[in-house]
């Protein structure tokens, strides 16, 4: 059965939306010249290709399902009360199997031995072998999902380059190492899931979870902090921050206010603030919530608008400030002239001239946002602790390299997933501004 | 200029004001007095009674904006309270500790480590920039500005668990965390510094950067070249005095704020400071610590533009406040 939670929904509807932006502005070619820039060294065309593979395995992560179960007694179809997720069904050996304890990377036995009883009444320290390691030989595996990548990408270049040879021999786009990026990623994709029914690749934690399958779900969560964060409350600063702007006046003084004073309390104590208090509420009215899934995803719902709270302030002032420019320029005089409506001439004339000012903060404001989920979940404040995500994990984590022997995978696997996703993110962000913002030079 | 700085300050009223209202209604009419006793007390052998008590302790008791018996809007617990602010009396926590006493014991910490970060972080991130800026568009600036977004894009959290392995554990040159008084707390300052420091400096050495890059576009800088001085003259004869403008009000800005301390830095360390008090507040739900926090950051934040805005007419005459 299908379950649709919160923010799939607003994925997907912001999913629809910048497909819907496509199509209504990629029509220029001014805007596909200018975002063939955001994309023109080889540096950013790789983290272009790595960021489409987070995205879609977030995507997948976001259609939620809940299995059936055998039919109950009187034949009626019963359903799971866990949600799972497409990328669950994709990765299914992993998501269900657990071990006992901590396991290094690629290792056969658990990581400290246990005590066990022998026949002879005697106790004795023995390795235990880990359940669900077939102990595979590891070549032939990696041999495998090489052939299989290669495959893939020879049938993905070749379709390519039948299809757009002669416009590729012609453009500026740096498209060699966009196929490279491609195939490296396509290879890492085939070799992992090879290896993942027989390893785990990544070890497992303190309870015996697979750490890359933690570190792969907790993409969603980054992705989902990282945007949604941003696409609930642009609406708010663009309509505040045109509305201050256009009108002047009282309404100026208003919105002015509003901001100051919520940009004056310090962002951490802000959220924590209301993280505490929102999160009262969701235990008070546990009942309204059928599933632990749906609870858990109005507490990521709830972080995003708590995070978009703190940052709307300094788009609003931004676009506040530009407003104030285009509303003396002569176009917006003369559709006054011609009898437009207020609403009209913002919604007509000003809105689309800071389109360039709203996608550059959505970028830049990426990494930040997703980094800052690590640290509030470190605070207490941030998502909820069975939700899988890189702060969560960094956080029960983090003792772990003061045990001897140390556990460093745990803090690996979180470390190298979230830096590449940050990483690809500041890149590319770094494009769209020196392709947008007349200012960067 | 002081009539400026006393409108200034009048400005600040309704502000903070604002800030009391928002810091109200999160606390208090989201949550009502009897959700916050029920949280502080539990629910298991607590009584309506001991309730009660415990919010006529803490001064709950009150209705939230009006009190209809007695007609007034001092006999309540909005008014109670933000009056209470306002003279910077943030009464006990819910925990039952004096708040104010907590704040003069725990400032202290919070400045030693904050205050050398501020300074060696300015230090070290300048003087990089500079450098990078006598390299510019060179490979070696190239390679650097990719550092430095590398940098930029790992978790403090990492640096901080990763500082505290590599100088703690791998080499035993530092104690992990821990606090004493006196001068001997230089070794447990030294690793928080330098882990902040080696934090910022991805943001920091880039942001600089670019300030001097846009200084180095101007108009003087060319007259400067153009009369035959050297790189190293006019890159520190007149970009870095002129870059200092944005340097020095982005500095001014937070300087008051770091009497709160860090959040992280502090609570990874164990530095009986503010920031790992705020912490521990925002773990154990006191509403009463972080009431009084956000209200305090929250001023101070305000102080620090009310420094920026006179910093600037202090480093550059042509600047005139009205």
């Amino acid at each position: 059965m299908l379950v649709i939670l919160w923010t799939d929904a607003l994925v997907f509807l912001l999913v629809l939306s910048l497909v819907w932006f496509c199509f209504k502005f990629l029509k220029y070619p001014a805007t596909r010249q200018q975002w063939r820039k955001a994309y023109a060294t080889p540096m950013r065309m790789v983290a272009l290709v790595i960021l489409a593979f987070y995205i879609v395995i977030g995507l997948l992560d976001c259609i939620h399902y809940r299995p059936q179960l055998p039919d109950g007694p009187n034949g009626e179809t019963v359903y799971s009360e866990v949600v799972k997720s497409a990328l669950d069904w994709l990765l299914l050996p992993n998501s269900e199997q657990m071990e006992t304890s901590y396991s290094a990377p690629f290792a056969k036995q658990l990581f400290t031995p246990e005590m066990v009883k022998t026949p002879n009444g005697e106790l004795e320290w023995v390795s235990v072998k880990l359940q669900y390691v077939s102990g595979a030989k590891l070549l032939p595996l990696i041999l495998m999902g090489s052939i299989y990548a290669l495959a893939l990408w020879l049938i993905v270049t070749g379709v390519l380059w039948l299809l757009l040879h002669k416009r590729l021999r012609q453009s500026s786009v740096p498209w060699h190492a966009g196929l490279f990026a491609f195939g490296v990623m396509v290879w890492l994709v085939c070799v992992i899931a090879q290896l993942m029914p027989h390893y785990h690749i990544f070890g497992t934690d303190k309870v015996g979870g697979d750490v890359f399958f933690a570190a792969i779900k907790s993409i969603r969560t980054g992705l989902i902090i990282g945007t949604l964060t941003t696409f609930i409350t642009m609406p708010f600063a663009v309509l505040f921050g045109t509305v201050a702007g256009y009108f002047r006046g009282w309404v100026d003084d208003a919105i002015q206010y509003l901001y100051t004073t919520l940009s004056s309390v310090p962002a951490v104590l802000l959220i924590a603030a209301a993280v505490l208090t929102l999160d009262a509420i969701i235990q008070r009215n546990e009942d309204l919530f059928q599933l632990s899934a749906q609870r858990t995803d109005m507490r990521l719902l709830m972080l995003c608008c708590v995070l978009g709270l703190t940052s709307w302030t300094s788009l609003c002032r931004i676009i506040r400030g530009e407003t104030l420019k285009i509303r003396t320029q002569e176009y917006v005089m003369a559709a006054k002239v011609l009898g437009l409506r207020h609403m009209q001439i913002i919604y007509k004339h000003i809105v689309p001239n800071l389109m360039h000012l709203i996608l550059i903060s959505i970028v830049l404001d990426f990494s930040g946002l997703v980094l800052a989920e690590a640290v509030l979940s470190y605070v207490g404040v941030g998502v909820d602790p069975t939700t899988y995500s890189w702060g969560n994990m960094i956080n029960s984590a983090r003792m772990e390299l003061g045990r001897d022997p140390i556990v460093w995978w745990s803090l690996t696997g979180a470390f190298v997933l979230m830096f590449t996703l940050v990483l690809a993110a500041n890149i590319f962000a770094d494009g769209v501004r020196d392709a947008f913002d007349p200012k960067a030079n | 200029m002081w009539q400026y700085i006393l409108r200034r300050f009048l400005y600040a009223i309704p502000v903070l004001l604002g800030v009391n209202i928002i810091t109200f209604m999160l606390f208090f009419v989201v949550n009502s007095p009897d959700d916050i006793a029920a949280m502080q007390l539990g629910t298991k052998h607590v009584n309506a009674q001991m309730r009660e008590a415990w919010k006529v302790e803490h001064g709950y008791d009150l209705p939230l904006f009006y009190n209809a018996k007695k007609h007034s809007i001092t006999e309540t617990i909005f008014w109670q309270k933000s009056d209470k602010l306002f003279m910077f009396d943030f009464g006990m926590s819910d925990g039952g500790r004096d708040i104010k006493q907590a704040i003069y014991e725990r400032y202290g910490p919070s400045l030693a480590i904050a205050i050398p970060t501020l300074i060696l972080g300015l230090f070290v991130n300048i003087t990089l920039a500079l450098f990078l800026a006598l390299f510019r568009a060179t490979t070696i600036d190239h390679v650097a500005v990719v550092i430095c977004v590398m940098l930029m894009s790992i978790s403090v959290l990492f640096y901080i668990v990763g500082g505290q392995f590599v100088f703690s554990r791998l080499f035993k040159w530092l104690p992990v965390s821990g606090y004493t008084d006196g001068f001997l707390s230089i070794k447990f300052i030294l690793l928080p510094v330098m882990v902040s420091v080696l934090a910022g400096i991805g943001s920091g050495v880039r942001w600089y950067r670019s300030i001097f890059l846009q200084e180095i576009d101007q108009d003087y800088v060319r007259t400067a070249y153009a009369k035959g001085l050297n790189d190293r003259v006019v890159l520190f004869k007149h970009v870095l005095r002129n870059a200092l403008i944005p340097i020095l009000t982005g500095v001014v800005v937070i300087l008051p704020l770091l009497f709160l301390g860090s959040l992280l830095t502090e609570s990874f360390f164990g530095i009986p400071g503010l920031g790992s008090y705020t912490i521990d507040a925002i773990r154990n739900q006191d509403f009463a610590i972080v009431r009084a926090m956000v209200f305090l950051g929250s001023v101070l934040y305000i102080l620090g533009l009310l420094l920026t805005d006179i910093s600037y007419v202090l480093v550059d005459p042509r600047i005139k406040l009205n």
